[in-house]
C-alpha cells in the first residue's frame, strides 16, 4: 500500500511498506500485552463484597486493531513530514509572518472580548459562570508563570498557596467578620509569607528535587487542613462565606443593596457580571505586575536564573532574593486568587486543593509557553474550555488530559503558543581587542 | 515492649514494599538523571495484574496456594515490566536531550495517564480480595494479654523482598547488563563508545524496576486486601522519599530508606497520630533533602558547569 506512495520514493532511509507493517505488527503486540488483562478482564466487588469478574476480548481486540492502524498512520505521517516531522517545516513562511501579524493583534482584540463577554452573554448564566473560571485559572497560571515560567523554578505544589488564600479569606471573614477588602490583599501576604517560608528551605535544591519538595508542601498544607478540624471544618470545610461587596455595598435585594441604590431592578446576574469584572482586575493586575516586574532587575535577575543559575551567581546576583521574591511574587497572586474563589464559591474544602489542581495550572504555564503571557491565556482557555467541552466525558477527560502533555512535552517542550526568550540580550558579539581591558587603560 | 516488638514487626514488612517500590525510583534517577513520577502507578499497575490475574487463576479451579502466587507473581512481573518499557519508549526516550523540565512534566503526564487508565478500565470502586494467604505464628503472649503475631502473610512479603534482592545485586554486580547498567550511569557517552547499547541498558532499567513494582504491588494486595486506582500516588511519594533518605543512586540505600520509611510510619501511626502520618512521611523528605541532600548512602553531587 505505501510502496505506490509518492513520499516513499524521496525518502532517504529505504523505508517500504514490510518496515512498517512490522512495526505496526510488533505495536499491536505489545499494546495485546499492555491490556490483556487490564482490558479484557473487568473485575468489581459484588454484592455480598466477593470480587466478581467478566471479559471483554471485544475491547481488546479494537484497542489492539486501533494501535496497529494507528501505527501504522504515524509512520506515514513520518515519512511524509520528514524525518523532523514538526509543523514548522510544514508552514509557509508567508503564512507564518501572517500569523505573526496576527499574534500582534491577538493580545488586544482578546482583552476587548474579554471586557464585553459580559455584555454580550448577560442572559448566559453558564457562559459568564465558564468565563469566571477560566479567568481564575488565567490569573493562576499568570502566578505560576512568575515562578515556572521566569524564574524557571520547577513548583509543583502551587495550590497549597491557592488554599492559603482561600482559607485566609473564609476563616478572616467568617471568624471575624472582616470585609472581602480587607482580607484579600492579607489573604495575599499570607500567602506570599507561605512562600518565603516555602522558598527559605529550598534554596539550595535544584530542579526535580525542588518539584519533589513543592509537591510534598502542597500535599502537607492539604493534610493539615483535612486533620486540623478546630481551625478548618477539616473535610467538610469552611462554608458560609460572605460574598464579595462594591466597597461595602452589598450587592443584595432590598434596602441598601447596590440595585436599590441605582433605582434598577434587583437581579441576581449583577453578583455574576461583579464577580466576572473582578476577577478580570485581578487577573490583569496579575498581568500588569509580571510585565513591569520583568522590566526591572529583579525581573532580569529571574531570567537569567532560568537560563543559568552557576553563571548567575558568578555575576554576583543574589541568588536567595531572587528565588524568594519569585516564590513570594508568586504565592501572592495564588493568594488573590484563592480570596476570589472562596468569596465566589462561599465554601472551601480541602478537596479543591488536590495535587491536580496544582498539575492543571502547571500544564496550563508549560503548554501556553513558560514565560509568556499570552501563551498562558490562551492555554488556559483551551484546556478549561476543553474540559467543559467534555464534561460528559468525565473519566476519560483526565486521561486524555495526561496523555496531551505527554505528547506535548515530546513535540513542542517548550509550549505551544511559544516561550518567551530573555528580554535582554546580547545583539551579536563583539570582540573586544586586547589593547582596551589592558591594565592601566580602563 | 510487645506493642514495640508488634510495630517493629509490621514497620519492617510495610518497609520491605516501600523499598521494592524505591529501587526504580534510585535505579532510574542513577542512569537517567530524572525522577520518574508515573513509578508509583507503575506500583499500583502492578497491583490491578496481580489481582486479576489471581481472580482468573481462581476461577478456572486452580487451588494449591504455592502455584497461584508463583504464577501470579511472574504474571504481574512480565505484564507490569512491558509496562514500564514502553513508558520509557514513549514518554522518556524522546525527551532525552530535550531541556530540563521536560522529562519530568512527561512523567507526570504519564502519572495521569495511568491513574487514569485504570480507573477508566477497572473502575474507581476499591477492589478487595479474601485473604490469601492466612494463619501466622504467635511469638510472644505478655500478661496484659498482648500478642506479638508474626503471621504467615508477612514472612512470605519479606522472603520474597530478600530473595528478589539477593537476585538483583546478583544481576547489577555480576552480570554483562549490571555492568552496562553501571557503565551509563558513569557515563553514557562514553559508555556508547565501548560498545553498550546505552538505549537497550536504559530500557532494561526501567523493565526492571518495573517488575520490582509489580512485586511490591502484589505484597501489597496480599498484605493489605486491596487496591484501588489513586493507591500510587501516595505510595510513589513516600517510595521516593525512601530512596533519598538512602540517598538516590543507591540500590542498598533505597532498601535502607524504604526500611526507614515504614518504621518510622508506623510507629508514628502507634505512637503519636494515624492522620498525620503522611505528612510524617513528607516532612522527613522535606528535612533529609535540606540537612542531607546526598542521603544516607549517597555520594556527594558534583555541579558541573
Amino acid at each position: 500500500m505505501s510502496a505506490s506512495h509518492p513520499a516513499s520514493s524521496n525518502g532517504s532511509e529505504p523505508v517500504g511498506a514490510a518496515f512498517i507493517l512490522k512495526k505496526a505488527f510488533l505495536s499491536a503486540l505489545v499494546a495485546l500485552g499492555l491490556f490483556s488483562l487490564m482490558i479484557g478482564v473487568r473485575t468489581e466487588a459484588g454484592q455480598s463484597g466477593q470480587l466478581e469478574y467478566w471479559t471483554r476480548f471485544g475491547d481488546l481486540a479494537s484497542l489492539v486493531a486501533a494501535v496497529f492502524v494507528g501505527s501504522i498512520i504515524v509512520e506515514l505521517l513520518r515519512l511524509w513530514l520528514g524525518p523532523r516531522g514538526g509543523l514548522g517545516s510544514f508552514v509557509p513562511p508567508s503564512v507564518q509572518s501572517g500569523l505573526s501579524i496576527a499574534g500582534r493583534y491577538l493580545a488586544p482584540a482578546l482583552l476587548i472580548f474579554t471586557f464585553l463577554v459580559p455584555v454580550i452573554f448577560y442572559n448566559q448564566r453558564y457562559i459568564l459562570d465558564l468565563g469566571i473560571l477560566v479567568l481564575t485559572y488565567v490569573m493562576l497560571g499568570w502566578g505560576l508563570n512568575v515562578v515556572v515560567g521566569l524564574a524557571g523554578l520547577l513548583d509543583l505544589g502551587y495550590v497549597a498557596f491557592y488554599a492559603v488564600g482561600a482559607y485566609s479569606y473564609g476563616l478572616l471573614s467568617t471568624t471575624f467578620g472582616l470585609s472581602f477588602w480587607i482580607c484579600l490583599p492579607l489573604a495575599g501576604i499570607l500567602a506570599a509569607f507561605w512562600g518565603v517560608l516555602l522558598g527559605f528551605p529550598v534554596l539550595r535544591l535544584r530542579g526535580d528535587y525542588l518539584a519533589i519538595v513543592t509537591l510534598a508542601f502542597g500535599e502537607i498544607i492539604r493534610l493539615v487542613l483535612i486533620n486540623w478540624q478546630d481551625v478548618t471544618g477539616g473535610p467538610n470545610g469552611v462554608s458560609g462565606i460572605p460574598r464579595p461587596t462594591l466597597f461595602g455595598i452589598p450587592l443584595t435585594p432590598g434596602e441598601g443593596g447596590l440595585a436599590a441604590m441605582l433605582g434598577i431592578p434587583f437581579s441576581p446576574t449583577h453578583r455574576i457580571v461583579f464577580l466576572f469584572y473582578l476577577i478580570l482586575a485581578l487577573a490583569l493586575l496579575t498581568n500588569w505586575v509580571t510585565i513591569r516586574l520583568r522590566r526591572l532587575p529583579i525581573g532580569r535577575a529571574w531570567e537569567a536564573l532560568r537560563e543559568d543559575e552557576v553563571a548567575c551567581r558568578a555575576l554576583g546576583i543574589n541568588i536567595t532574593t531572587t528565588k524568594l521574591t519569585a516564590f513570594a511574587t508568586g504565592a501572592m497572586f495564588g493568594g488573590f486568587a484563592g480570596a476570589f474563589f472562596a468569596t465566589r464559591q462561599g465554601f472551601i474544602s480541602p478537596e479543591s486543593f488536590t495535587f491536580q489542581e496544582s498539575a492543571l495550572v502547571l500544564a496550563i504555564v508549560v503548554l501556553g509557553g513558560m514565560g509568556s503571557q499570552l501563551g498562558v491565556a490562551l492555554a488556559a482557555l483551551a484546556m478549561i474550555g476543553g474540559f467543559e467541552l467534555f464534561r460528559s466525558l468525565e473519566v476519560y477527560r483526565m486521561l486524555v488530559f495526561g496523555l496531551a502533555m505527554v505528547l506535548i512535552m515530546i513535540w513542542r517542550p517548550r509550549g505551544i503558543v511559544g516561550h518567551r526568550a530573555p528580554t535582554v540580550f546580547l545583539e551579536k558579539s563583539k570582540s573586544i581587542s586586547s589593547d582596551l581591558v589592558k591594565e592601566g587603560h580602563g | 515492649m510487645d506493642y514495640f516488638a508488634q510495630q517493629l514487626i509490621n514497620g519492617l514488612v510495610l518497609g520491605s514494599i516501600y523499598g521494592l517500590i524505591a529501587i526504580g525510583y534510585t535505579m532510574v534517577y542513577g542512569i537517567v538523571g530524572m525522577i520518574n513520577f508515573a513509578h508509583g502507578d507503575v506500583f499500583m499497575i502492578g497491583g490491578f495484574i496481580a489481582l486479576i490475574s489471581f481472580l482468573v487463576l481462581v476461577s478456572i479451579g486452580l487451588t494449591a496456594v504455592p502455584v497461584i502466587l508463583l504464577i501470579v507473581l511472574l504474571v504481574a512481573m512480565a505484564i507490569t515490566a512491558l509496562y514500564g518499557w514502553t513508558i520509557e519508549r514513549i514518554a522518556y526516550r524522546p525527551l532525552r536531550h530535550s531541556f530540563r523540565l521536560a522529562p519530568m512534566l512527561s512523567a507526570i503526564g504519564m502519572s495521569f495517564v495511568l491513574t487514569n487508565f485504570s480507573q477508566v478500565s477497572q473502575g474507581a470502586r476499591v477492589k478487595p480480595v479474601p485473604p490469601i494467604v492466612t494463619g501466622g505464628y504467635t511469638l510472644h503472649e505478655g500478661e496484659s494479654g498482648f500478642v506479638v503475631q508474626l503471621s504467615n502473610i508477612q514472612i512470605v512479603v519479606v522472603i520474597t523482598t530478600i530473595v528478589l534482592l539477593g537476585l538483583f545485586t546478583w544481576l547489577v554486580s555480576r552480570t554483562r547488563l549490571g555492568r552496562d547498567m553501571r557503565a551509563c550511569e558513569q557515563d553514557q557517552t562514553m559508555a556508547a563508545l565501548l560498545g553498550v547499547d546505552v538505549d537497550r541498558t536504559i530500557s532494561m532499567t526501567f523493565v526492571i524496576g518495573a517488575a520490582l513494582a509489580a512485586v511490591a504491588g502484589m505484597m501489597y494486595l496480599l498484605y493489605y486486601g486491596l487496591v484501588d486506582f489513586f493507591m500510587g500516588f501516595v505510595a510513589g511519594i513516600k517510595a521516593f522519599t525512601a530512596a533519598v533518605l538512602g540517598g538516590i543512586g543507591s540500590l542498598p540505600g533505597a532498601m535502607l530508606g524504604g526500611l526507614a520509611i515504614g518504621l518510622i510510619e508506623t510507629f508514628w501511626s502507634a505512637y503519636f497520630s494515624v492522620e498525620y502520618k503522611d505528612v510524617a512521611a513528607f516532612s522527613i523528605l522535606i528535612v533529609v533533602l535540606i540537612f542531607m541532600p546526598t542521603g544516607l548512602l549517597g555520594r556527594p553531587e558534583v555541579e558541573k558547569v
